[in-house]
């Protein structure tokens, strides 16, 4: 027979080995941060652990979520650094999680620290909700200013919102259950409903209708402070408007996922996500970190947005999330049909 | 008794007697068998597990749990009582509503109706079993120890769901109307882009064929560059011409891009070249003496088109409709893109992937999804196998005649639909090199910074390309290996008809359901194939798979070429097939292996729709890159990135090109008749 298989064989095996045998140890990591602070972080950790390389995987809250829970009983990630403490909870809650109280998590802000002991997660920094306003858009729209999320419902704004849906976005979540929190169980509903007359659509993602202002597509983009403060940075003519009667927030949490075959590793990047160095490192893009005393000032970032963190409950979040974006998807989707 | 204990001394055969296999034959039914069988293992054990999970639904059930509570002062009574008793003494829950997700969460104090969370009442809570779960706060409690806990904590108990098999997922989606509207919205735009597609390229066609314009070469390539960039392309050009900040958003009137206008024009772009093509072979062959006949009779132009033109070319109408039907239903980049708020099944099943975590309801929306493609395919097929050879032994060939006025027509035609297609991919180039649009217009490489974007940067490019090539070389071997198998061996009838229908599958499998089975059926730790998850092995399976019915149709009609005499004095000469393989077949159909090759690194470099669902960190792709830099708002640099697609095609089809005329100088020349 002249027909070499051989060949094939060696290369279909080769295309699975080929990218898996290098450096000492490999952390499959998932996270939602911002893909561009991504190679930072690791260059940093890298600095004190050069054995240990990180693998990346990136992608919206709500899809890192999705992947995680899919993965429930067959794990591909050793660690979640960086992604939304109501997904974390929610892994929690299914056990996924491997507790673990990494050296020096006592100098952290308690609200920042799962409540068991050891923890299940531990937090890095908060993001919170904000609007962002192109006043060049604006100004040919002939719109005023909104202050709160009360006057984004105002008939002049018809067309002109985008915000991200809560079903895919950590954003548009926490949007969402802030809402919820802040004008009570009905009347959040009540206002969303008023809010969805104005929307001009809803994003997959929480960055992208910050993005979308600052482009000019949409006037205004229900967003968070640290996109707005990035893009305006960038040169987009931007307002960042923190609504009065407060904002939502989520934070970002590290957790290492059970069942990883890595667990040295994993705590020592935990161990690392704590320290006083990362929350530095944290604060280069979010203007509240889990340790005390670290924040510094960030360009761009509005005043007064950190009054302005409403107290969120965590777990009516995650508990409630399924029935929240069941009863979201039930009344907004599909903007296009008859209610 | 029968005759054989009669006659008991002559061992006769019975039934009919039978060739005996040569070693060749058995090489080639295992050959076949081999290759059946990946078919089996890479697209009917997946679509089974998905048609199973959409009929996996959870459930609570109240059975599991036992209460206990105590008086005021904290006694607890010995009586335990089952949560399912209650319910049936209170009526707390009705029964349909026990139907859930699997993140269904249901709170217990439901189930009490005086429960207040100040009174000093103790409840004691436990599983029966270790199937049921509950939640105490965010704490899972699977034990079967009962857990003591005071009013304050109680209220803060969660149900959890277990897994049951039903309809109940099928009820849920037709009486979820966001849901349902999605098949209306999905046909709604598949048919409109049909008609409008098929128009435009009817005569686009025609004006290639039938007329003696000049620039035809120019315009053929032009129609076919479509094929090169991914679906979601046309979408981000859409946004650069018609969006808020468009170039031309005047043209539309104040209605939005976002929507269904957005996603017909960018499927019209799309699919273009697919109907291009298959009109254009249904008018290549046509009988001249049909058209002097028509003018011997003095019919007017208008009634010989259609009576000769439109007849003659009626199958390739209809194919190419049906085709463009399925391309448009089941895509999900370009709805991903443009369509706003305007929902169609393909982004629902992602949106319920994805989003949701419903993996259920992903999977009943592929079943809602499949029945259209399939039903499109199936038609196309009975289509193409009543055309009958229209060209016999008498035919005279067509040749146009030049005409000043027509031609400048069609020129001008032909000039339109060439400009709408450059123009989308020129403005996609255009934006990709505008530092900040529309703010700040200068020239700059920005947004070719792709690591620091989401989606897997520069790497996801390189990823692509040795995805595609893998995908080209093993595709290519493997997909003409078992044509070649199926078309020349002898005998084993139900054996090659069950491999031909195996390998015409896959053309009515939508790629995001493709996707979503494989991540049932590969995601799954009792499969011992679950290794090659999160690989690049499984990407260039499913992109094999996704589109091996074309590959296999290509081989099949280039093998038919071949008399199968080559077999029979190959046989008499006592040569292995093998070696009639390598030494004849292989060289002879080399043009149809190496068109094979490209249209498959093509796809694997553009496809979206199967890979979306499987790709890793480490794998993940350019065409993905393009979802998620738009999906991040990071448009021009995922119009870069798409545009990176389009050259690496170009490149692709260059190389190709001078390999095939390579080839025809070395092996076709016994085709010349000289």
């Amino acid at each position: 027979m002249k027909f070499n298989f051989g060949f094939f064989k060696s290369l279909a095996v080769g295309s699975l080995l080929a990218t898996s045998v290098f450096a000492d140890t490999e952390l499959t990591v998932y996270t939602a941060v911002e893909a561009e602070d991504l190679s930072r972080y690791a260059a940093k950790f890298n600095e004190s652990h050069p054995d240990i390389k990180i693998n990346w995987v990136r992608d919206s809250t709500g899809i890192i979520t999705a992947k995680l829970l899919a993965e429930k009983n067959n794990p591909q990630a050793d660690v979640v650094w960086g992604l939304a403490g109501t997904s974390l909870l929610l892994l929690k809650s299914e056990g996924m999680l491997e507790p673990y109280a990494p050296a020096g998590v006592e100098k952290l802000d308690s609200k920042f620290v799962d409540g068991d002991n050891p923890p299940a997660w531990v937090g890095m920094d908060a993001w919170v909700a904000a609007v962002c306003y192109n006043t060049v858009e604006a100004g040919k729209a002939g719109l005023t200013p909104p202050t709160s999320w009360k006057d984004l419902t105002d008939a002049q704004y018809a067309g002109h919102l985008i915000m991200p849906n809560p079903n895919s976005s950590g954003t548009g979540f926490l949007d969402v259950s802030s809402w919820l929190q802040l004008f009570g169980e009905e009347g959040g509903w009540e206002y969303m409903d008023a809010l969805h007359e104005n929307i001009a659509r809803y994003t997959h993602s929480g960055s992208k209708p910050c993005k979308l202002a600052a482009a000019g597509e949409i006037p205004i983009g229900i967003s968070f402070a640290f996109r707005g403060a990035k893009s305006k940075a960038a040169g987009a003519p931007l307002d960042i408007i923190v609504p009065s009667e407060g904002v939502g927030w989520d934070m970002e949490a590290t957790a290492i996922v059970a069942g990883t075959s890595k667990l040295e590793a994993a705590q020592k990047l935990v161990d690392f996500s704590v320290t006083k160095e990362a929350n530095e490192m944290y604060n280069e893009g979010y203007a509240v970190v889990a340790y005390p005393g670290v924040a510094k000032p960030v360009e761009h970032f509005p005043e007064g947005l950190i009054e302005a963190m409403i107290p969120n409950d965590f777990e009516f979040a995650a508990n409630n999330r399924a029935r929240i974006l069941k009863e979201w998807q039930s009344r907004y989707d599909g903007k296009s049909d008859p209610k | 008794m029968n005759t054989a204990s009669i006659d008991n001394t002559v061992v006769r055969p019975k039934g009919l007697v039978k060739a005996k296999l040569s070693r060749d034959d058995i090489i080639m039914r295992g050959g076949m068998i081999v290759i059946a069988l990946y078919l089996v293992i890479s697209l009917v054990f997946p679509l089974y597990s998905m048609f199973s999970k959409s009929f996996s639904t959870f459930q609570y059930d109240l059975s599991k749990f036992e209460v206990q509570v105590s008086d005021d002062a904290g006694q607890f009574s010995p009586k335990i009582t089952n949560l399912q008793n209650l319910n049936e003494d209170l009526k707390a829950i009705p029964d349909e509503e026990l139907s859930t997700g699997s993140g269904g969460r249901l709170g217990v104090t439901i189930f009490f109706p005086d429960f207040s969370f100040r009174s000093p009442v103790m409840y004691r809570i436990r599983n029966v079993d270790g199937q049921g779960r509950f939640l105490v706060g965010s704490k899972l409690m699977t034990g079967t120890d009962w857990q003591e806990l005071d009013s304050n904590t109680f209220r803060r108990v969660q149900l959890r769901p277990v897994r049951s098999t039903g309809l109940s997922n099928f009820i849920n989606y037709f009486s979820t109307p966001a849901l349902f509207k999605s098949i209306q919205n999905s046909i709604f735009i598949a048919i409109i882009s049909t008609i409008i597609t098929v128009i435009l390229a009817f005569w686009f066609a025609y004006a290639l064929n039938r007329s003696c314009m000049r620039f035809k070469g120019l315009f053929r390539l032009i129609a076919m560059a479509p094929i090169l960039v991914p679906s979601l392309l046309p979408g981000i050009a859409l946004v650069y011409l018609f969006g808020a900040q468009g170039v031309m958003k005047g043209l539309l009137f104040g209605a939005s891009i976002y929507g269904p206008i957005g996603i017909i024009i960018g499927s019209v772009f799309f699919t273009f070249p697919h109907a291009f093509l298959i009109i254009s072979t249904a008018l290549a062959i046509s009988d001249g003496r049909l058209y002097e006949a028509a003018i011997s009779l003095k019919a007017s132009p208008w009634k010989t088109f259609w009576t000769v033109t439109i007849p003659g070319a009626r199958y390739g109408i209809i194919s190419a409709a049906f085709v463009v039907f399925n391309l448009v239903i089941t895509d999900f980049g370009l709805p991903k893109v443009i369509g706003g708020q305007f929902n169609v099944l393909a982004v629902d099943i992602y949106k319920q992937v994805i989003g949701q975590q419903n993996f259920e309801m992903g999977a009943v929306v592929s079943v809602v999804l499949i029945i259209p493609a399939i039903l499109a395919f199936a038609i196309d097929r009975v289509v193409q196998s009543k055309q009958v050879a229209l060209l016999t032994a008498r035919s005279v060939p067509f040749n146009p005649k030049p005409s000043s006025r027509a031609d400048l027509i069609f020129t001008i035609y032909c000039g339109l639909v060439g400009l709408f297609i450059i123009g989308m991919l020129g403005i996609c180039q255009f934006a990709a090199l505008i530092k900040f649009w529309p703010y700040d217009l200068s020239l700059s490489l920005n947004n070719y910074q792709f690591d620091k974007m989401d989606g897997g940067g520069w790497g996801a490019y390189y990823n692509s390309i040795k995805m595609a090539l893998l995908t080209a070389l093993i595709g290519t071997c493997v997909i003409f290996f078992g044509a070649y198998l199926v078309e020349k061996s002898s005998g084993f009838k139900t054996g090659r008809a069950i491999f031909q229908m195996f390998a015409m599958l896959p053309m009515a499998i939508p790629g995001m359901v493709l996707g979503l089975a494989y991540i049932f059926f590969f995601n799954n730790p009792e499969n011992p194939l679950h290794i090659v998850y999160g690989t690049m092995t499984i990407l260039v399976i499913c992109t094999v798979t996704h589109f091996y019915t074309v590959s296999h149709l290509t081989a099949v009609t280039a093998l038919k070429q071949m008399d199968s005499e080559f077999e029979s004095v190959s046989a008499s000469l006592k040569q292995p097939t093998f070696k009639l393989f390598s030494r004849v077949t292989v060289p002879v159909c080399l043009p149809a292996i190496l068109d094979i090759a490209i249209y498959l690194f093509v796809n694997a470099m553009t496809t979206v729709s199967a890979v979306v669902f499987l790709y890793s960190p480490k794998t993940s792709l350019a065409s993905i890159a393009v979802l998620n830099m738009d999906d991040a708002g990071d448009i021009a640099p995922a119009a870069a990135m798409g545009m990176m697609i389009f050259y690496t095609n170009i490149f692709a089809r260059v190389i190709h090109l001078t390999l095939s005329k390579g080839v025809l100088r070395r092996t076709q020349a016994w085709r010349s008749s000289n």
